[in-house]
């Protein structure tokens, strides 16, 4: 029986290793390293980088995207959560697999797509929408489009599983209560899946504020126009000058810092793993 | 009449819930739907309730046509057998909200629930969460809850199914007298013929999607219409190609009318009652007679296993004759070597 504790604590620490070693290496050793280049000549020159015109813009631009990203993916994904659960209908099996669609795909693909259908020359939807005065490739729609395309799963995967988990019955309750479809959603569903939805919608925020490949394409990254904080930092990286540098190292500590406080205070905050108390 | 059901149908599919089902429920009154699992009982409940919708048929609740209506607008309060507590809500919100939802003076509610949580005996839980009530208190809560909205008729669904035995027994002694005070029409589902014939005024037994037979309790139990009733409201024992009670059997160590003799072949004592397995002479392929009675009656009587016996049903035995197969019937109906109900099995 000893041998068993014994060998079973050297597994145990063995995992541990290797896990907190493979973490290292991959995450949290090249993030630290971000964190390290941004202050190597002290706070002075990420002040001065963080009051450029075009740093303030960037990110300006790339929250407020993220904003309206999330704002989009909220209500759909709840739709589309409740669709998925509560109801069968031809295709629905479909519409699940293809809900896992932007996770496998490449943003870049997802860029091109969008600029297929929605491109004032070229797109066969982009012409029509141009004229009425709506410009969404190369312009701040595009932008929101591509990033909520990319972050769509991720509330619905959160909120799928925690609608299955409480079933129909306290639903069903509530309208043999007298309550409407209205009511009972946001007295009853909403309530029971707030944690699940709370942690999607973050996880979608931080998506959305990294989002690269899809904007890239169809923002085409024009400085203080369409140029979002991930595209500042791909830019500035590129260009020669300790201020370009600074400034792309200052920009992506910022986004990696917003994530992590992101997840930080929804971490803190759940109570349990997705179980509604 | 409070409820009343004409011609109702159910189809899931290929499967057949509910067929032809009339049925009415006088007001006040305590009705226990009984039968077997997938007999259809809860989805005749259901479809009172408005949740689930027939294929064809009426239903009526307090002389308005229900049919078309939506659940929340029956008035009905319907208890699920798993709660459905609304687990984000106090003990106290949960019972308050249909009155919530009705627009209520806060005052008014709080009166009410505070009236309410006082009958169902959960005063000082009525701030904690669901969550932290055993399974009989969420039950009682979901009963109050129902309760809030003065329904005109009470729907349970197998309401003391998820608990265990004993918070069983209590709580259904309980819901009688809470009807007794209350005197809301209530119907209730249950597979359990004990639960059916303790607490209901009438009992509806329904198999396979048809209503079997309609009456009060012992009336059920003294004469029941077939086999099948017969079978799931007590024990049954087969004597002479009749279903007869095993209690319902007189026995004797001499022959006496036309008792047929045979011999005791099993003797079984549990508690106060013994338990006699009797191989008949004149038929020893057949699956023994149960025959049961006191431990007081058994020693008088000087019966020990190995004796020859003569037994008989007295005089005003429930018999139903048999008429199925045997092979079909004798699986569920032969009890002769089990000691609990027989579950029919009709597979």
């Amino acid at each position: 029986m000893g041998d068993t504790a014994v060998s079973r604590t050297t597994t145990q620490w063995t995992l541990r290793v290797l896990v907190v070693g493979y973490l290292t290496l991959l995450v949290i050793w090249p993030v630290a390293l971000v964190a390290r280049e941004t202050f190597a000549h002290g706070l002075a020159p990420v002040l001065d980088a963080l009051r450029q015109p075009e740093v303030i813009f960037a990110f300006e631009l790339t929250l407020s995207a993220a904003f309206w990203a999330v704002v989009i993916n909220t209500i759909f994904g709840v739709g589309i959560s409740l669709l998925l659960v509560r109801y069968t209908f031809p295709g629905r099996r479909t519409l699940n697999a293809l809900v896992d669609l932007p996770l496998a795909v490449s943003p870049v693909v997802v860029g091109l797509a969008l600029v297929l259908v929605y491109s004032g020359r070229t797109g066969w939807l982009g012409g029509s929408l141009e004229q009425v005065g709506l410009k969404v490739i190369y312009a701040p729609p595009g932008i929101i489009l591509a990033t909520a395309f990319v972050s769509m799963p991720l509330v619905i995967r959160e909120v799928v599983p925690v609608l299955q988990e409480i079933g129909t019955e306290q639903e069903q309750a509530a309208s043999s209560l007298g309550a409407s479809g209205l009511q009972t959603f946001v007295r009853i569903t909403l309530p029971a899946i707030r944690w699940a939805l709370l942690y999607g919608v973050v996880l979608s925020l931080a998506r959305s504020l990294g989002e690269f490949g899809a904007v890239k394409i169809v923002s085409g990254g024009v400085a203080m126009r369409t140029q979002t904080a991930t595209l500042l930092v791909e830019e500035r990286y590129q260009q020669f000058g300790a201020v370009n540098s600074i400034i792309a190292y200052t920009a992506a500590f910022i986004l990696a810092l917003i994530a992590v406080l992101a997840l930080v205070v929804v971490t803190s905050f759940r109570p349990d793993k997705g179980t509604p108390r | 009449m409070s409820i009343k059901i004409a011609g109702v149908g159910k189809r899931f599919g290929d499967f057949t819930a509910l067929e032809g089902i009339d049925l009415d429920i006088a007001t006040g009154e305590l009705t226990a739907l009984l039968g077997p699992s997938g007999g259809g009982k809860s989805t005749l409940l259901r479809i009172i309730a408005g949740l689930e919708v027939a294929d064809v048929g009426s239903v009526e609740i307090e002389g308005v046509d229900a049919t078309g209506l939506p659940a929340r607008k029956r008035n009905v309060g319907f208890v699920f057998q798993h709660y459905a507590a609304f687990r984000h809500l106090s003990v106290a919100g949960n019972v308050g909200f249909g009155l919530k939802i009705r627009k209520r003076p806060r005052r008014e509610i709080k009166s009410r629930v505070a009236e309410l949580l006082e009958l169902v005996h959960l005063s000082q839980f009525a701030d904690r969460l669901p969550a932290q009530l055993s399974g009989g208190q969420r039950q009682r809560m979901a009963l109050a809850r129902a309760l809030a909205i003065e329904p005109t008729v009470l729907l349970l669904d197998e309401p003391f199914g998820a608990l265990d035995a004993n918070v069983r027994k209590e709580l259904r002694a309980w819901l009688r007298r809470l009807h007794d005070e209350v005197h809301v029409t209530t119907v209730f589902v249950t597979h359990d013929r004990e639960e059916a014939l303790e607490v209901a005024d009438r009992i509806v037994v329904i198999n396979q999607g048809r209503i079997e037979q309609i009456g009060p309790p012992h009336e059920l139990y003294d004469h029941p219409s077939s086999e099948f009733v017969m079978s799931f409201l007590g024990p049954v024992t087969t004597l002479n190609g009749h279903l007869v009670r095993p209690h319902d059997l007189e026995i004797e160590t001499h022959p006496f009318d036309n008792a047929y003799p045979g011999r005791i072949e099993r003797f079984n004592r549990v508690g106060f009652e013994v338990r006699l397995d009797v191989r008949l002479t004149e038929d020893d392929q057949a699956p023994p007679v149960l025959v049961t009675l006191t431990r007081a009656e058994a020693t008088a009587k000087a019966l020990e296993l190995g004796v020859p016996v003569w037994v008989t049903p007295v005089a005003n035995a429930s018999k139903v004759r048999i008429t199925t197969p045997p092979t079909l019937a004798s699986d569920g109906l032969d009890v002769s070597a089990a000691d609990s109900v027989p579950q029919p099995t009709f597979s």
